[in-house]
């Protein structure tokens, strides 16, 4: 079991801000394939991945990144602080 | 040691910037920078999401950065989020130094990796309804000059 993170845009397109996944997946994408498989909410929140970034247990991290250990997926916009 | 706060509630710059250059006998410099919520227009209020732990954790790693870098005396993040109207103060960064280009140099650095490596993300409420501010190819740029 995983825990997946959403927040900005990808939490309003997904209808919720964290849940938790039963998955093998071994690399991020291919969660984010799994989860695109689910229901069209998924699919419309990971329609563009070059305009995501991906945080693995909160340290930034990418789409090739193998899920192996992780205890915590966060998905998200490009950040905007400052 | 740098302080970080991250809170819902407002500061005072005057106190903020008061309290964190009292007592110091060998700094030579403090410089502060502070961002306001601008109206561009007419938006009426700005809603920052932040993700609760990583936030943290990503500016004390900006933080620590900077300290080494620019062998600072010391540094102050504080950032808001939560609901702000125009005028708001929305952050401010302070560093300490003995000479002040460090100073300078090293705020300049924080505000840039503030920027576009720590998790916030900023929505904006206006006439036309509400939209989430994107982020600015110049601002992931600005990251290589440093």
């Amino acid at each position: 079991m995983i825990d997946v993170m959403y927040f900005a845009w990808v939490r309003e397109r997904i209808g919720e801000p964290r849940e938790r996944v039963e998955t093998d997946a071994a690399t991020v994408a291919d969660l984010v394939e799994e989860l695109k498989a689910r229901e069209p909410r998924y699919e419309a929140a990971f329609a563009d991945l070059s305009a995501l970034r991906v945080a693995l247990d909160q340290e930034l991290s990418d789409f090739d990144a193998p899920l192996a250990g992780v205890r915590e997926v966060a998905f998200f916009p490009p950040m905007t602080g400052g | 040691m740098p302080t970080i706060r991250v809170q819902s509630a407002p500061f005072s710059l005057g106190e903020e910037s008061e309290g964190f250059a009292a007592g110091r006998t060998e700094t030579g410099a403090v410089v502060t920078f502070t961002g306001l919520v601008r109206d561009t227009g007419g938006i009426s209020r700005m809603e920052i999401e932040h993700y609760p732990g990583m936030t943290e954790k990503a500016i004390g790693d900006i933080v620590d950065e900077a300290m080494g870098r620019w062998t600072l005396d010391d540094a102050l993040v504080i950032h808001r989020h939560g609901t702000l109207v125009p005028g708001d103060r929305i952050m401010m960064v302070a560093t300490a130094a003995r000479h002040r280009a460090a100073a300078f140099e090293a705020a300049e650095y924080l505000m840039d990796y503030l920027k576009s490596r720590a998790p916030f993300w900023k929505k904006e409420y206006g006439p036309d309804g509400a939209e989430w501010v994107a982020a600015k190819d110049e601002d992931e740029d600005a990251l290589s000059r440093w």
